[in-house]
């Protein structure tokens, strides 16, 4: 069995179902959402991920018809939906607050929305009994939404939203409320439902590690603006900001100037005292141009020693470790006064750590580990 | 030990002073003889004659009379009936107001608050005695209307049950609002965008969602109107006419006009027997409240 991958974005002939032209929004003064364009895919599990107040939200409730944008155009599966009032649209949306019907039972919160649509009862009743069985919450169908705990409640919500069959499901912030060890299941639990239902998912979260695990594409948003739109991966490997990448994962961040040494790659000149920095970059840089090497730190290496023939290498000093059990950070301050941080696995025991707070060690890492930033 | 049953024992003691030693009080009234006397009944307790005979003089005579003329028991259904109508009218009224106030900007509902407080800080009887003059044939409302040429003849409200519920309604309309209010704000407004989302209109989700939700407030406020209504007395002497029969007014007149004290304590103690329904029905009515929230 031949597994394709799944990347219509790649794909010039496919059609987003979501298409947003030059959208704009304002309140007052703010602007939530500063012309803004994006496609979204069928299919796609697509995470609006930004910190608060970045206008993931505002996004997501214009997509559910709760806020029409100032200016632009929204289009669903090619029809302009700006206008539409949300009970005439084919989305749903999962509250972050789950807004479960407190009055009604868990059966009728999943039958609410099928009731609107005049649906016949012998018909409802598959369709609640379906989700029920979806979200495995068959039990607890009598019960009222007080009477269930919070995972199971999200599940309730969860199937509520789904149980139009929606042609969009929005889900703002759904896994909030819940603690680490269950939000971890949820998120697998998510992705299972996406892929048995076939429904496009939009996912507003801050959480960016909730970001990577469900996503095919990651929107990072900040005041307003869309700063990068990729795979996880990719996201992750090639931001195209310092910004990115400061908010996606740990990075270390070197200011410098560029001169080209070679074929795409580049001289980072980064303190006087110190031998340049080399490294690659497919993104062309003149000579003096300002720059920034982001680094991730399990791409750098810490030995005792110096190691022979490194790209690049630095000596520092031990400042902080950060020991997490797997993983240890290793906050190393370099004569210059800076912190980069360096992290390994605990391959061996603690005890046998061979360096340790204030011990003198060396920094090495390959010309490809880091990403050259123009700003 | 000393303390804690201090503090248990003061509620009861207040329930015990206040409520029950008047109560078996006035149960003795009514179940004694009218007399030109002072106090104007008997028997008077007498030591020298023993509890024995005091307790064969007493007599049900008085409950028994009221079954008799029918003035009573149309006197209660008439409050009743009065109750339940202006009751019904402040809900309507009440609601709507409780429902702007709890869509008010978060700065402005202190305010509007205020506003609805405002008018206990004046007398009650004056305010009542306020509608005598609004509401009278050469009063502001009639001089209004016919100024505007609206009506060529004065409109008679003063004096009819429909003056006696405008009194009503105005005077217990903030015990209607507030615990209305206090529901509607509690009310997580995402609830009404999940049932829009959902597909329905904005009608719909506020039948279908809000209603149901403010039940428990639309009850509070409905009882608090409702038990004092019942029993209601100086809004219909003041505003009503001769054609009103309310309960509070034939008891004020058993009392003081015909000076008979076992015949009027009968009727409050019935009075006071048909309120407990609805005061138990209130009381469950809080308990299922508290329930809910734990």
């Amino acid at each position: 069995m031949t597994v394709s991958e799944f990347e219509p974005w790649n794909d010039p002939e496919a059609k987003p179902l979501i298409h947003f032209q030059n959208v704009t929004k304002r309140f007052g003064d703010f602007t939530a959402i500063d012309d803004l364009t994006i496609d979204i895919y069928e299919k796609e599990f697509y995470a609006l991920l930004g910190p608060s107040g970045c206008g993931k939200t505002t996004l997501m409730r214009m997509l559910a018809g709760f806020e029409t944008p100032t200016e632009g155009t929204i289009q669903l599966a090619g029809q302009d939906i700006v206008g539409v009032p949300p009970n005439k649209r084919a989305t749903n949306m999962m509250f972050q607050s789950y807004a479960l019907f407190p009055h009604l039972s868990i059966w009728e919160n999943i039958a609410f929305g099928l009731r609107r649509e005049g649906m016949a009862k012998d018909k409802i009743n598959d369709r609640v009994e379906e989700m029920l069985r979806l979200t495995r919450m068959e039990k607890f169908a009598r019960r009222k939404p007080h009477q269930v705990s919070g995972g199971q409640r999200q599940r309730v919500a969860l199937a509520r939203s789904l149980a139009k069959a929606p042609k969009l499901l929005l889900l703002d912030e759904p896994l909030g409320a819940l603690d680490k060890k269950l939000r971890q299941d949820t998120q697998f639990e998510l992705m299972d439902i996406q892929e048995k239902t076939g429904t496009t998912f939009v996912i507003v979260t801050h959480d960016q590690e909730e970001a990577m695990t469900v996503a095919s594409r990651v929107a990072v948003m900040d005041h307003g603006q869309i700063k990068q739109v990729a795979t996880p991966a990719h996201i992750y490997e090639a931001p195209n900001s310092v910004y990115v990448a400061d908010f996606i994962g740990e990075v270390n961040i070197i200011d410098g100037t560029a001169s080209p040494n070679g074929e795409d790659t580049y001289a980072v000149k980064w303190c006087d005292n110190h031998a340049p920095l080399n490294a690659a970059s497919p993104l062309p840089f003149s000579e003096g141009q300002k720059c920034h090497l982001a680094i991730r730190p399990e791409k750098v290496s810490i030995s005792a020693d110096k190691p022979e023939g490194a790209a690049n290498m630095v000596q520092g000093k031990v400042h902080d470790i950060a020991y997490l059990g797997n993983i240890s950070t290793y906050y190393v301050e370099l004569p210059t006064g800076a912190i980069i941080k360096a992290q390994t696995a605990n391959t061996r025991r603690i005890a046998r750590r061979s360096f340790t707070w204030e011990d003198t060690v060396w920094l090495s890492w390959t010309a490809t580990a880091g990403v050259l930033l123009a700003e | 030990m000393m303390r804690r049953f201090l503090l248990i024992a003061t509620p009861y003691f207040w329930l015990l002073a206040l409520f029950l030693v008047p109560f078996a009080i006035v149960f003795k009234i009514s179940l004694s003889d009218a007399a030109i006397a002072r106090p104007p009944y008997m028997p008077q307790f007498d030591w020298a004659e023993g509890i024995r005979a005091f307790i064969s003089q007493l007599d049900f005579e008085n409950f028994v009379f009221l079954t008799e003329d029918d003035l009573y028991w149309k006197a209660y259904l008439s409050s009743l009936k009065i109750a339940l109508i202006s009751t019904v009218l402040t809900l309507l009224v009440g609601f709507p107001m409780a429902y702007g106030m709890a869509r008010a900007p978060t700065e402005w509902r202190p305010t509007l608050m205020m506003l609805i407080i405002l008018p206990f800080w004046t007398s009650f009887l004056i305010r009542v005695y306020a509608w005598m003059g609004i509401l009278s044939n050469e009063g502001y409302l009639n001089s209004v209307l016919m100024w505007l040429g609206v009506i060529n003849e004065p409109l008679v409200i003063l004096n009819t049950n429909i003056a006696v519920y405008i009194g009503i309604v105005y005077t217990y309309l903030p015990f209607m609002i507030l615990p209305i209010y206090s529901t509607l704000e509690r009310l997580d407004g995402s609830l009404n965008e999940a049932a829009e989302d959902l597909g329905c209109s904005r009608f719909s989700a506020f039948w279908l969602v809000t209603v149901p939700l403010s039940r428990p407030g639309i009850a509070a406020g409905s009882f608090l109107v409702f038990i004092p209504a019942l029993g209601e007395f100086v809004i219909p002497s003041l505003l009503g006419g001769s054609g009103t029969l309310m309960i509070g007014k034939v008891l004020w007149e058993e009392f003081f006009s015909n000076r008979d004290w076992p015949v009027a304590s009968a009727v409050a103690i019935i009075l006071l027997l048909i309120l407990v329904i609805p005061i138990v029905l209130f009381q469950r009515n809080q308990q299922k409240q508290q329930e809910a929230e734990q």
